[in-house]
């Protein structure tokens, strides 16, 4: 491949499939009104990106995207969903008063990215897939070479990803525990 | 289709607007949520995409990482959703408004 093409043919193709897909999915999760909907729609989302992932050789990301992501989060949301049970509200507003001043701001937001991506034509860097699966000087998968970047590279960031979890796990249980005086 | 990096940058761009607007315009805390998730994922997309691009790993370990920021936002997140439920009987981000906000 050369030029700054990072997918061409068949594969670009079905990036713009997925591409639009993941966006139109995107777009139901905020105008769904029932959650589980909303839910349900995340998760194609997900699995969408997911598939954007692998098309461009980032299998351990899409792996872990539809692992983490598509089973450990959205049954997360799903349980909390059935949890709480607000159901379908039949009457009452989806959105906030401020819905139609948010979609008018939202360009404002857009149109400096939209212009500078308009305008800048980013230079064309050889794209050499082969150097995304490099295992100390060889060939490996593109898993084994993560986990080479994350185990030498990136330990510290690692081990405070663990803290980190860890500390939003006992947040999680204190939150979600009945204080004494409320339990009858 | 010859796919370059301004074509991610667009789904990305858009993925990222989309989960913005709901934050700013859902009622239900969940959707929220979700829609933070929208946003973490769009940046992923961009990680990866980059990754790609330079040639280089950096991008692909740390979206890893942002997965895993996710998954710990989601849990404390979702935790704040069942008090909020017990406290007001509602998922409305409207009626949480005890500090004015």
């Amino acid at each position: 491949m050369t030029g700054g093409a990072l997918l061409t043919g068949t594969a670009g193709w079905l990036f713009v499939a997925f591409a639009v897909l993941a966006l139109a999915s995107a777009i139901a999760v905020v105008a769904a009104r029932n959650p589980v909907h909303s839910a349900l729609y995340l998760l194609l989302s997900f699995l969408l990106v997911a598939c954007i992932f692998i098309l461009q050789q980032a299998e351990f990301v899409g792996a872990v995207q539809i692992l983490v992501y598509a089973g450990g989060i959205m049954v997360l949301f799903l349980f909390v969903v059935m949890l709480v049970n607000p159901g379908t509200p039949r009457t009452g507003r989806t959105f906030q008063h401020q819905w139609d001043i948010a979609l008018l701001l939202l360009p404002v937001l857009l149109l400096p990215f939209a212009y500078i991506l308009w305008t800048e034509k980013l230079p064309d860097l050889p794209v050499n897939p082969d150097a995304l699966r490099m295992v100390n000087g060889k060939l490996g998968g593109n898993t084994e070479a993560v986990a080479w970047s994350l185990f030498r590279d990136y330990l510290l960031p690692f081990e405070v990803a663990s803290v980190f979890l860890l500390v939003a796990m006992i947040g999680a249980v204190v939150l979600g525990k009945r204080s004494a005086e409320t339990m009858d | 289709m010859t796919i370059t990096i301004n074509h991610y940058l667009i789904v990305s761009l858009l993925l990222f607007a989309i989960g913005f607007f709901g934050v700013l315009v859902r009622r239900n805390f969940l959707t929220v949520l979700m829609s933070i998730e929208l946003m973490l994922n769009a940046v992923n997309l961009n990680f990866v995409a980059f990754s790609r691009r330079l040639s280089d790993l950096t991008g692909q370990v740390f979206s890893v990482f942002v997965i895993t920021i996710a998954a710990g936002e989601a849990a404390v997140g979702l935790a704040l959703t069942i008090s909020l439920f017990r406290q007001k009987k509602t998922l409305n981000v409207e009626e949480a408004s005890t500090m004015r906000g």
